[in-house]
């Protein structure tokens, strides 16, 4: 198994009334509940609590990408990225992902995930969504029915960048380059491992099958509404006769709340899970799909869009009920992992992402529960799919010998001292 | 009205024929046209009209090869060649008064009468023009209707809003039209037509809804100085759905081209 410590960055400072008085936590929320002096608290906080997962063994750090959104501060993952690549020393950092239709020229995204892969020694696993359609679409400006050739054609870009050893011209229909020559180049070969964040389609199934991808499905509904998409994925994989089901294929995304007891979860947690479900997700439902954002099949097959709330809205959700019906998983240690092997093995997951900050949860809190879910939980599910322990296609092989950052002497050099060096 | 097909180098085109008159070619709006439109029967009871679908409207085929505005301009003179018309009056609403002022600049020769109803195609940012991809559909009768109450009558009419697949079936056919639509007018619809209007040689009537809260009023006079042998005709108690709304003022305005 592999657990990815995921901090999707929330502001913890919405208003009591945010969901009255605004329309929408996402493109066009108000500017005048950031402050930016605050900021600097959260984010290096965020960013702390991001290191100490490293620390308590977490497989992966994660971060991602979203754009005017009150839920996510991080409009660039690779600054956090870049920042969590010097400051750790084993876990795989996670960027899940750039929304590769929205760089021009998308070879930003092969430069910058080279950067991180060299920085962090071959740690990087690169995450590639063709981003909500509030992002894409609404704060970006994409044109929703074009967004998905424009998501192809940059992925075929980079993953040519990544792998070609000679300058090549690119003839794209969004992308005109004469001089393709990445520098630098990522450690890992022939690329870094590619997550794809997916919320239903044939289309992104068949996608990650063809290239050998995981596919993630990053919802915040939890494990037991995602069991007819994720059922959904690995039929598709069966019917097009890929090689193995490894459930390292796919990932999912869970709210993970640990506390002692199953009460004092409920004691310490349901605020800032409330936080999360009534604020965060507090979205004006027409940005949610602009109209040719999703493909036809996509929606025929039923599939709602992923930022669709459920009938009568999260606010009508008490803490029981997020719970039991698998929104959150929170209790004590036995509880949750009780649970998360329901998750694991019903959806038959292998790359888990633990959304363990939540909402406005401060940082004492959030201590609390990962180490218990590091320390009491982990490592009893650690060994699922042990036939699969191997597959290493779809994660990250760092150099076995990696450079400690900070570490130049305390002082500079004297004048003998370099004579004598370089003698 | 008659649904035909005829087919074209992208896709093959759905169109309403009917009546009888000069030729007369309606490009629809981003909402489409159906058969039973008030203003297609209004326009066939002078002329020969001719309404083709933009690819992916009503029961037509999607064309995945049109992209862009030229492609929607080159498109729409391939389906008035397919058509076999020359020199047809060209009238166009909203999205559809866009693509026929497009076809009027890149072919300025082909075209002698143009009717442009409350076209998009310009923008200027003290006058925005509403977002329509994101509005959720009980707030569209209020941007589009001078009577909001009598406009939200005509927009449900004939659906089953109680349909378990009404739901579905609106997201498909919103996807597949205004999908499409979103090529030209997402996020903003405006794709460089103001640098060509100059070049428009045709007779022109503009007409514009007087409480247009879409595409406001505001544009007629941008459109009127853009083009040169332009007359604004203003519709009283109408807003961008002038052609609901009124139908026959418009149909009598369109009748100035002679």
């Amino acid at each position: 198994m592999k657990f990815t410590w995921f901090n999707l960055m929330p502001w913890p400072y919405l208003p009591d009334d945010f969901r009255e008085k605004n329309r929408s936590v996402w493109v066009d929320i108000d500017q005048r509940l950031f402050d930016p002096a605050k900021s600097h608290e959260v984010y290096n906080t965020y960013m702390d609590l991001l290191e100490y997962a490293d620390r308590l063994g977490f497989d992966g750090i994660g971060v991602n990408e979203h754009h005017q959104n009150g839920y996510g501060i991080m409009p660039s993952p690779n600054i956090i990225a870049a920042g969590l690549a010097r400051r750790t020393e084993n876990a795989a950092i996670v960027v899940l992902g750039n929304s590769i239709a929205l760089y021009n020229p998308p070879v930003r995204v092969a430069e910058e995930f080279a950067m991180l892969d060299c920085i962090s020694g071959g740690r990087l696993v690169a995450g590639f969504p063709v981003g909500t359609s509030m992002d894409t679409n609404y704060c970006y400006g994409q044109i929703p029915s074009l967004t998905r050739e424009k998501y192809q054609e940059a992925h075929d870009l980079i993953i040519k960048a990544w792998t070609s050893r000679d300058p090549f011209a690119f003839n794209g229909r969004y992308n005109k380059l004469r001089y393709v020559n990445i520098w630098p180049r990522p450690i890992q070969q022939p690329h870094p491992p590619v997550h794809i964040p997916g919320g239903g389609s044939v289309e992104t199934y068949d996608f990650c099958i063809d290239n050998t991808y995981s596919y993630s499905y990053l919802s915040f509904s939890g494990y037991l509404r995602a069991k007819a998409l994720m059922q959904g994925y690995w039929d598709r994989v069966a019917a097009r006769n890929a090689p193995d089901e490894s459930p390292y294929r796919a990932g999912f995304a869970q709210t993970i709340c640990v506390a002692e007891t199953d009460e004092e979860a409920e004691r310490l947690y349901s605020e800032h899970v409330s936080y999360f479900y009534n604020r965060c997700l507090h979205v004006y439902p027409g940005f949610a799909d602009a109209p040719g954002y999703r493909t036809i099949k996509t929606i025929q097959s039923g599939a709602l869009s992923q930022y669709a709330p459920p009938k009568g809205g999260y606010a009508q959700l008490s803490w029981k009920e997020l719970t039991e019906q698998g929104h959150v998983i929170a209790g004590s240690p036995e509880t949750v992992r009780q649970r998360m092997e329901d998750l694991i093995k019903g959806l038959h997951v292998g790359n888990i992402f633990c959304l363990m900050h939540v909402g406005n949860m401060p940082a004492d809190k959030c201590m609390y529960s990962t180490k218990l879910f590091a320390e009491k939980v982990m490592p009893k599910l650690r060994d699922m799919f042990s036939d699969y322990a191997q597959d290493d296609r779809f994660w990250c092989k760092p150099l076995a010998k990696r450079a400690t950052s900070g570490s130049l002497p305390a002082e500079a050099p004297t004048s003998a001292a370099l004579a004598k060096a370089y003698a | 009205m008659e649904l035909k097909t005829v087919q074209t180098r992208h896709a093959p085109v759905r169109y309403f024929e009917g009546g009888s008159g000069p030729d007369l070619v309606y490009l629809h709006g981003a909402g489409g046209v159906t058969a039973e439109d008030p203003f297609l029967a209004a326009l066939a009871a002078r002329h020969h009209v001719f309404a083709p679908l933009i690819p992916g409207y009503g029961d037509s085929e999607e064309a995945p090869e049109i992209r862009d505005m030229l492609d929607f301009t080159l498109h729409s003179w391939d389906v008035v060649e397919a058509l076999g018309l020359k020199d047809p009056i060209l009238v166009g609403h909203s999205m559809g008064g866009m693509i026929a002022a497009e076809m009027a600049a890149v072919a300025p020769n082909d075209i002698s009468r143009l009717a442009l109803i409350c076209p998009a195609g310009l923008w200027d940012d003290d006058h925005p023009i509403a977002d329509i991809f994101s509005l959720l559909p009980y707030e569209m009768p209020k941007i589009l209707f001078h009577d909001a109450e009598a406009g939200a009558a005509m927009l449900t009419a004939g659906r089953n809003v109680e349909d378990p697949n009404f739901l579905q079936t609106y997201l498909v056919t919103n996807a597949r039209q205004l999908g499409m639509a979103g090529r030209i007018l997402f996020p903003i619809p405006e794709r460089g037509l103001a640098q060509r209007l100059y070049r428009i040689k045709a007779k022109t009537v503009i007409v514009w809804g007087d409480s247009d809260r879409l595409v406001p009023p505001f544009y007629a006079h941008a459109f009127k100085k853009g083009i040169g042998r332009a007359e604004l005709v203003s519709i009283p108690e109408a807003g961008h759905m002038v052609v609901l709304e009124q139908p026959a003022a418009v149909v009598e305005a369109i009748g100035r081209l002679g």
